[in-house]
């Protein structure tokens, strides 16, 4: 359990999502664990681990510029944080806010992590630390796309109030610069089932590597042989060794259950186009531009993620509606089609698919310039609505 | 708490003495359903009093209780339980009521039904909206469960097929004292490991039936609106229920492929722990006879349970197992015909199964299907094999072959493999059962996240929590099967907006984990109060000495017993037990449970 608190202390810092030696671990079997045995957050932690009925908690302060985000969130919400990206729809709900520590335990009984001004991010885990550090990163990935949409939001409006303002301008100067030159990746088609899965994971890591994804999210496949080789489910995208499944497409067998929540939708699009490569992630920007919409007068206006209509585009590809998954309002029924006449399509407020038919190569390069186009054109469109302001 | 008052329960447990027929109607207090909920916590709740008491004691209780959420309309929340003591084992005697029976009791007006005594007769017994009626069963006794069902539908008018009503019924199995007798409920479900069926036996009586029109009132039905589409949200997005390969399309045969990969299948009596030929036997191979249809709970958006256009039930994953790779047999029909015979003759075919495989590695003579045929008859007839295979193994002098955990049969994962799972078989309350903790949600599932499968790090909490989840969960009449993809987080929100505030404040996750906690304790303090110690927290021999079954970059190794023993007593500090798995007097008094403790055992019906 000591080791398994420190490894995601770790990933929290190479991640960039933590600064060294801030994030504090603890671990409880029959003992408590910490990452780190002398860190006076543990008198605030170690209390909550029975009550709670848990074995893994996380505190630690984000790194710019989710620091100032979140931040500047938690003040302007004193309760709870409420994302609108798919990740908090589906997984987090809504984000708590404990303005008084006396309240961390009621409020992550509820939650799976809450926001604790001064403090950071605390979250919970009921099997391992590893899944604190999925929550927090979780939180982090929600709390910029909610933040940046809301920026926009208030340039087109009345312009941003002075925190507002002072927390982009500290927002944006902690971003790292665009990433523009795309890896170059093992060049298919792939010989044998070896040469596939070396491949997929080197993308998967390349992915994780440009920041095209924090860890956790996204998927990747692989058609060969009449068979789809797909990450499993809640498998890390920069270690895919040894979690990927083969499908075969002849559904002999049903040893695919641990693959990605994505499958079906994977499985449609290898029917319907001759792709043989899927890459999904969760560019930021992309995720952004994908949830910005200006029709207020839009009938669909409260329920865009599951009942859009409007053909809208991101970086020249399409952006549809649709949920994790497999349910009637899945973006299995809705990324497919979209996929048959473009490389990429967006999933509003979840992240991009794109596809290649020999290798990585292609679709890693239109996710790249698609996320890189998005992030143009988001602060084009501030510019625009700023300008706009002026004028009026 | 009064009708006017009462959301999510229907407010009355209904009391029935079978010997004289007497009724009367409890009305608990909004302090009593807030602390114990319902369904599997309610259920201990009552028995508590009489643990000591044996199986076919008159005034052993039987309970049949349905939770809160119950046939409210969140998704998964149709089940029910079945609380008494065990007959094979002499645990406490606990199981999930599927089907549409716990939906239908509350719709009845009861959360629970309490049955004591021994009817003079053979007796059957039907509920029509609070009105109770007792009949005479004694043509039914010898009956097969479908003809059983058949009979209610035409003399007793219960509208089976349409789901109006419900019923459950033993067969003959229970009839002829068979230790592993079932519960059959609404024709494709069979429920009571452990020879609860026998329970009902003792009891003469045979069958129940239920009717009711009542609705079952919800405090805030927009809150439960948002509630519900949250959990929807988090089933949808499961690839384990329902993915392509998930239990939506396949059922829970659908394991049997995952554990072929992972070379956890149990194979020959636990001998091996790979089966070469379960591409002849898996859920796809079952489907090459037509499409499914599905069986499953009423309104329940996974339908785990399904049947072949022939009618015959795709097995579930701990019988198809134990009907194939159990017992070396390749032959999908012969699989599919003996589970058949056990819902047929109300036998539990996980341990009917395996009983057989002890059986077939002790006299060295597999089963064609004329002889696996007779077999499950004898079975149902009470014979040495219907005994289970602790007794029978031990009557044949080989104890080592019967692979059980508090001699209930061991289900279909190998613990070699996950070893988190052969933990929490040794520690199940109950018996060889993975339903209390479900350690194969992250072993090999990958939920909520992945763990080390070969290593018992953090699994002694990790599966005391689970146990606790599962608990809370089951008294709430919720699918455990449902914690693939949500949890109580998400379940207490719909609880809240079912039942509103009970006896002054709003029910939270930790309200429901805390029930759950208190009923794994109550299990405990039945367990040890009848000399189940911590030599029964143990599993077969075989595993302790035998790798399992190599795979070209797969070692299946044997567990080693020392990291076993440091886990157990690991979990047994984190539960509150002492070395002798005894609940400390300090962990029954901070869970309120002194009076249920073992200074109080005397008190507690015969021993």
């Amino acid at each position: 359990m000591k080791a398994m608190t420190e490894r995601y202390a770790a990933k929290l810092v190479a991640c960039g999502l933590c600064d060294h030696e801030e994030p504090l671990v603890g671990g409880l079997d029959a003992h408590t664990f910490w990452n780190r045995e002398n860190d006076t957050r543990r008198e605030l932690l170690e209390p909550l681990f029975e009550p709670l009925g848990i074995n893994s908690l996380l505190l630690a302060r984000p790194a710019e510029p989710y620091r100032t985000i979140v931040d500047y969130l938690a003040a302007k919400n004193p309760k709870a944080i409420m994302p609108r990206d798919c990740e908090t729809r589906t997984f987090l709900h809504d984000i708590p806010v404990c303005a008084n520590t006396e309240h961390l335990g009621s409020l992550l009984a509820e939650r799976k992590a809450v926001v604790v001004p001064g403090l950071g991010i605390a979250a919970k885990g009921s099997v391992s630390p590893e899944e604190c550090f999925v929550y927090f990163s979780s939180v982090c990935f929600a709390a910029f796309v909610l933040f940046f949409s809301e920026y926009l939001h208030a340039c087109r409006h009345k312009g941003p109030d002075q925190p507002l303002q002072t927390a982009f301008d500290k927002a944006v100067s902690g971003m790292s610069a665009s990433r523009t030159e795309a890896p170059s990746l093992t060049i298919g088609p792939f010989e044998d089932e070896t040469a596939l899965y070396a491949a997929m994971a080197e993308a998967g890591r390349n992915v994780v590597g440009l920041g095209l994804v924090d860890s956790f999210f996204g998927n990747i496949s692989c058609l060969h042989d009449n068979t789809v080789f797909i990450s499993q489910t809640g498998s890390s995208l920069d270690e895919l060794e040894g979690c990927i499944d083969p499908c075969p497409q002849d559904r002999s067998t049903c040893a695919g259950l641990t693959a990605s929540s994505e499958l079906s939708a994977h499985e449609d699009v290898y029917a319907r186009t001759p792709a043989t490569c899927i890459l999904h992630g969760h560019p930021k920007f992309t995720v952004i531009l994908s949830m910005d919409c200006t029709d207020k007068q839009c009938p669909n206006r409260e329920h865009c993620h599951t009942a859009c209509t409007k053909e809208r585009k991101a970086a020249t590809l399409p952006i549809v509606p649709g949920e994790v998954g497999t349910g009637p309002t899945g973006l299995c029924h809705t990324l497919p089609p979209a996929l048959e006449h473009s490389p990429g399509a967006i999933v509003h407020g979840h992240g991009l698919f794109a596809t290649g038919s020999k290798d990585f190569n292609k679709p890693f390069a239109t996710m790249l310039h698609a996320e890189n186009q998005c992030r143009a054109e988001y602060f084009n469109r501030v510019r625009e609505a700023l300008a706009t302001l002026k004028e009026a | 708490m009064t009708k006017k008052t009462c959301y999510g329960w229907a407010g009355k447990i209904l009391h029935l003495n079978l010997a004289t027929g007497a009724a009367h109607e409890e009305t608990p207090s909004g302090e009593f359903y807030r602390t114990n909920l319902g369904g599997r916590s309610l259920g201990m709740h009552v028995v508590m009093p009489h643990f000591r008491r044996q199986w076919d004691d008159p005034d052993m209780p039987i309970v049949l209780s349905a939770g809160p959420l119950t046939g409210t309309g969140v998704p998964m929340a149709c089940t029910g339980h079945i609380t008494s003591r065990s007959p094979l084992t002499g645990t406490v005697g606990d199981d999930t009521l599927t089907g549409k029976f716990p939906v239908t009791l509350k719709r009845a007006g009861y959360d629970a039904l309490v049955l004591t005594g021994h009817a003079p007769e053979p007796t059957g017994l039907i509920i029509r909206d609070s009105k109770i009626f007792l009949i005479n069963a004694e043509n039914l006794i010898t009956m097969e469960t479908g003809a059983v069902f058949d009979s209610l539908e035409e003399h007793h008018e219960l509208r089976l097929a349409k789901g109006a009503d419900a019923a459950i019924c033993i067969g003959p199995a229970a009839t002829h004292g068979s230790l592993l007798a079932a519960v059959a409920t609404d024709r494709h479900h069979l429920t009571g490991r452990g020879g609860l069926g026998l329970c009902f036996a003792a009891k003469n009586l045979h069958f129940i039936g239920v009717s009711g029109s009542e609705k079952i009132a919800v405090h805030d039905p927009e809150a439960l609106k948002r509630a519900n589409a949250d959990i929807m949200r988090l089933l949808s997005a499961s690839p384990a229920l329902m993915g392509p390969y998930g239990i939506r399309h396949w059922g829970t045969a659908a394991f049997l492929d995952l554990t072929h990969t992972r070379r956890i299948t149990p194979t020959d009596n636990f001998r091996h722990t790979f089966f070469a030929l379960t591409h002849k036997v898996n859920a796809p191979a079952m489907a090459a006879q037509g499409p499914f249809k599905e069986s499953g709970c009423p309104d329940c958006p996974v339908q785990c349970i399904k049947t072949l256009p022939d009618g015959r039930i795709l097995p579930g994953h701990d019988a198809l197992n134990h009907f194939t790779a159990l017992l070396g047999n390749a032959d999908p029909d012969m699989a599919l015909d003996g589970v058949a015979m056990c819902f047929a003759l109300g036998l539990d075919p996980v341990s009917a199964g395996a009983t057989l495989a002890c059986n077939r590695e002790i006299s060295g003579q597999g089963y064609g299907r004329a002889e696996l045929s007779e077999a499950v008859r004898r079975m149902a007839q009470g014979g040495s094999l219907g005994q289970g295979s602790f007794r029978f193994a031990d009557e044949c002098g080989m104890p080592e072959t019967s692979m059980t955990a508090k001699q209930l049969e061991l289900p279909g994962f190998d613990p070699r493999g996950a070893v988190g799972t052969g933990l929490a078989y040794a520690l199940s309350t109950r018996g060889g059962s993975h339903s209390r903790a479900f350690p194969i949600s992250h072993e090999v599932l990958r939920k909520p996240v992945a763990t080390d499968r070969f290593t018992f790090a953090g699994k002694a909490r990790i599966i005391k929590l689970a146990e606790d989840t599962f608990a809370g969960v089951e008294s709430l009449g919720v699918c455990s099967l449902a914690l693939f993809a949500a949890g109580l987080e998400e379940y207490a929100r719909a609880l809240r907006a079912v039942t509103g505030p009970v006896a002054g404040k709003l029910l939270t996750a930790a309200d429901v984990a805390l029930a759950g906690e208190r009923t794994c304790m109550r299990e405990r303090i039945m367990n040890s109060g009848n000399g189940f110690h911590e030599k029964d927290d143990d599993l077969p021999g075989r595993f302790f000495s035998d790798p399992g079954t190599a795979g070209p970059d797969q070692e299946i190794p044997a567990i080693d017993r020392d990291d076993f023993l440091k886990a157990r007593s690991a979990y047994y500090a984190v539960r509150g037990l002492d070395g002798h798995a005894r609940p400390l007097e300090e962990k029954l008094a901070s869970l309120g449970l002194n009076d249920d403790g073992m200074t109080d055992m005397d008190d507690g019906g015969a021993s």
